[in-house]
This record gives structure tokens, sequence and C-alpha cells, in this order.
């Protein structure tokens, strides 16, 4: 399933986000997009996925998502947005409850989900007592439960140390080669866009407009060999931005 | 020590200053104070006991005068003869009775305004400034319109009760679930839950720490009220018998209700308490 974005506009309160934004997330294609703190990355990616509303432009799907799944366009959220009253097993139940699944087939499904993340034996576990990485684990159980067709990621790996960023990466690029789901992934986090991104679309500072898209070819299961040729694309990505981040972080001071 | 050797030999520990400061020490500790970390348990009773035991020998050396203070004992008496007249359950029961019903309704009700008012805007524009508008209104100011609307029977007494219980539990609940954390609730919308689920599983779920709390607020207006609705038409009660007491001046028998009233108080909060425990396993 492709997801296409055209000439999306947004204001919040006469301030323009982001304006004139078009690009297409292609079958199993891993589409980041960067830009400076405040270009309008989150709103983008709620516009995209049908929980914001743009002032203009459309965004449509073409194709059809694969049998069984119950939730096409799925987000992953910067914090998890666990529910702190479910365990791990509840938490991920809770997307299924709603849907024609019998109460064996949910069973089953969590009991799979759970597996192929590597929380089997969490299921019980209550989300304070787990670290943050693991609670993204959960979040990414509970995304792959309803089986999606493409992920909207929302900088998932922000809120977590680096070492466990690290872990989480190489998850997640498993997980790709297993799955080959479409992903428009959201990060301000430029190394985590060449690791993961065929293409990285950046933004420049408020209202947040494409500045420029970098296509990168190389397969994602050889970037961790090739970190030298990685590091010279992430230098590229930065010289595009840095003005445009640099620019963002004093408006910002000027509006406090 | 090698210190002292220090100290001994003074021109030459002024010669070099790295010497004193080579006397190995530990860093003094200053972070105590301000935590409640000792578990004192036995401290509280212990505390009680000995207010108990002083009044008694106060009254009993006649530093208080038995018209001013009765006795601890005495009013231990005055409950002994409750109990052994029977009394003690017509009144308690009673009152208990008009708190159970009042109190209940009340908190349902207002727990179902709250949500509303909490889940749509237009509740939200008619019903908030009703309620706000009505909630300062001490509620035993109405009580003679109740008597009238519903009669000098339990009617009043548990309307009386209701009404004061409604408000708060209003208040508290739809602050809570305005509180209740967008971010979950947009993660609701985005796995499609309908929107009864979310309201099911996200929202009151959420706003049940608030809900929780105005429980406790709640329990104690509804038994000031109790007492102040008793006092002004009721045959039982503890109210009743207060006021009964206090007619009569003895004062033994009014320790003894207030001692009853104290102990109600205590067992309510207590078992909120224990609600809150099974309900909030999952907060710290």
């Amino acid at each position: 399933m492709q997801l296409i974005l055209t000439g999306i506009r947004h204001c919040y309160g006469g301030t323009s986000v982001v304006d004139d934004i078009s690009f297409t997330v292609g079958d199993g294609e891993i589409v980041c997009i960067v830009g400076p703190s405040g270009c309008g990355k989150s709103t983008l990616l709620r516009i995209a996925g049908g929980l914001e509303r743009p002032d203009a432009g459309e965004v449509l799907v073409a194709g059809q998502p694969a049998d069984g799944s119950l939730n096409p366009l799925t987000y992953i959220f910067q914090d998890f947005a666990l529910l702190p009253w479910r365990t791990v097993e509840g938490n991920v139940s809770l997307v299924l409850e709603d849907h024609a699944v019998g109460r064996e087939d949910r069973r089953a499904i969590v009991k799979d989900v759970l597996a192929r993340t590597n929380l089997s034996e969490f299921a019980r576990a209550l989300p304070r007592q787990l670290s943050g990485g693991m609670k993204q684990r959960v979040a990414i159980a509970r995304a792959l439960a309803v089986k999606p067709a493409i992920m909207l990621m929302d900088e998932p790996l922000s809120a977590l140390d680096s070492q466990t960023r690290e872990l989480l990466m190489d998850d997640l690029v498993a997980l790709w080669q297993r799955e080959r789901f479409s992903a428009c992934y959201v990060t301000h986090n430029l190394n985590e866009a060449v690791r993961l991104g065929r293409r990285i679309i950046v933004l420049s500072r408020r209202p947040g407009r494409i500045r420029e898209v970098v296509e990168i070819d190389m397969p994602l299961a050889q970037r961790p060999q090739r970190l030298a040729e990685l590091e010279k694309l992430q230098r590229r990505v930065w010289e595009i931005m840095r003005e445009e981040a640099r620019e963002a972080d004093r408006e910002i001071s000027d509006v406090a | 020590m090698s210190r002292e050797v220090v100290d001994a030999d003074d021109e030459r520990a002024e010669g070099n200053p790295t010497a004193d400061m080579q006397a190995v020490r530990p860093v003094p500790f200053r972070g105590g104070g301000f935590t409640h970390g000792r578990r004192l348990g036995p401290v509280a009773p212990l505390v009680f006991l000995s207010v108990l035991v002083l009044w008694e020998a106060g009254s009993r050396s006649g530093i208080i005068s038995p018209v001013a203070l009765p006795a601890p004992s005495e009013a231990l008496g005055a409950l002994a003869d409750l109990v052994t007249t029977g009394m003690l359950w017509k009144h308690f029961g009673a009152s208990l009775y008009r708190l159970a019903i009042g109190w209940t309704l009340g908190s349902l009700l207002g727990i179902a305004v709250g949500l509303l008012i909490g889940l749509f805007s237009l509740a939200r524009a008619g019903l908030l400034p009703l309620v706000s508008a009505l909630f300062p209104i001490p509620k035993i100011a109405l009580l003679p319109l109740f008597i009238i609307w519903f009669g000098i029977g339990e009617g009043s007494k548990v309307a009386t009760i209701l009404f004061g219980t409604f408000f708060p539990t209003v208040i508290a609940t739809y602050g809570g679930v305005d509180n209740v954390d967008r971010n979950l609730i947009r993660m609701g919308q985005s796995f499609g839950l309908s929107w009864l689920s979310i309201v099911r599983k996200i929202i009151v779920p959420g706003a049940m720490p608030a809900i929780l709390s105005g429980f406790r607020i709640s329990a104690s207006i509804a038994i000031v009220l109790l007492v102040a609705a008793e006092m002004i038409g009721a045959e039982h009660g503890i109210g009743a018998y207060i006021l009964m007491a206090g007619a009569l001046f003895a004062t033994d028998q009014l320790i003894a209700g207030v001692a009853l009233l104290s102990a109600l108080g205590l067992t309510i909060g207590w078992l909120i308490g224990r609600a809150e425990r099974a309900l909030l396993s999952w907060r710290t």
C-alpha cells in the first residue's frame, strides 16, 4: 500500500506550520522526515494518519492492504502511549478488542507478537515496571498486532538513551527485513534517518517546506558495515539543515 | 592521625599547604531531615491513649470540671448504655442508611453528570455554569425546601446528602476527564477504537484517581450534612442523639455521639483507602 500526500498546508491559529508538502511513501519503503524543531514534522505525521485535518491538500492511499490488516495506518508514538493500568498483554489486546477477532484468536495474536518482540516473559508486567526501551517494544508489539500496512512513527526512539536506541534500531531493521512494512519515520536524529531511511525528506524551519530529498540506495542490512559512507551522508544532510536549525533555534528564543 | 603530626609541626604545615589536604577525612553527611522514612507504627495509638489517660486523670482530680467536660469513662458509660438499651443500632442504623443512600445516589449522579460535562461541549456549555452556581450554596440552607418537596421523613435528609455530595463529585469527575493524557486518547483513535471503548477503557480509568479523591471530600461533606439534617428534624440518628444530649446537658452522651461520628468518618476513610489500593494499584 502506498501513502500519498499532496499539497499539505496547515496553520495553527494564524501561524503556518507546514506549507505545500507533497511526497509518497512507496510499498515497503521507509521514508524519514527530518527538520529543525518546531518545523511541523509531528503535525505532518498526524495529518498523514488522519488524526488531524489539513487546511489544504489531500492524504490518499493507493492499493489494498494485505489480507487481515486490521488497521492499515498504525502509529508508534514518542511517549509510547501505553495505558498504565493495563499489563503488557492488556495493552496489546486493547487494540484488538474492537475488531471482529475471536477470544482465542486474540490470545493467539497477542502471544505471537509478544514472542516476535521478545516480550513473552513480561506479558503480565505493568508499564511502570518496564524500562523505556521495553515500553517502546510493547508499543511496537501493539502496532504489529493489527498488521499495519504503513507504520507512522513519531520520533519512536527519541525518549530512549543512546544504547537502548541502538538496540531498538537493530530490532527495527530486523523487523523490516522480515515484514517489509512501509513507514513514515519522523525524527530529529540524523543518524537514525541515514540508518533506516530509503529516502530522507529534509524540511525547512517553520513553516515547514521540503528543502531537499536525499535518496539512499544502500540496503538496510549492509548499513552497519558501511558506516563511513553513512557518516558522509549524514554530514550532507546536516549541511542542508544547519542554517535552518540555527534560525529555528533563534526563532524560538525570540518568541519566548 | 597524620593530621596530628602536621598540627604539631606548625611551620611545615604552613609552608606546605598540601600536607593538610592530604589528611583523609569523611565527607560529612548533610542530607538528613525532611523525609518520612522511619516506621513509627505504635506512635499513633500511644498518643491517643495518653490523651485519654491525661483527660481521665484531669477529670478525676477535679482539674477538669465535670460540667465543662465529662470524663472519658463517663462517655464510655453512655456508650455502654446505648448498647444495652439497643438504641445504638437504632441511631447508628438510621444514620448509616441515610448516608449510604444519599452518598451513593449523589456520587453516581455526580459521576454521570461529570462525564457528560467532560465529554460533550454542549453539556459543558449548558451544565457547568449551573454546577458552578449551585456548588457554593450550603445545602443545609435548602433543607426547609427539601422538607416541603420530599417530606419531613427520610426523603429530605437523603436529598440534602445527595445534593451535598453530587456537586463535588461532578467537579472531581470532569476535572479528572480533562486531565486524562490526550496522547492516550489519540492513541485510541489512531487504532480505530470506538467512541465507547475510548471512554470505557481510557477516559474512565484515567479519571479514576481524581474521582476517588473526590470521594474523600464528598464523604466528609456527607457526614457534616447528615448530622445537620438530623439535628433539624429526626427522631433517630446520631445527629438527633447529639442534639437531644445537648438539650439535656448530658455531655457524656454528647461526647459518646461525637466519638461515634469520628469512628464513622475514620471507617469511611479507611474504606476509600482500600478502594484506592484496589483500583489504582497500577500507580506506584
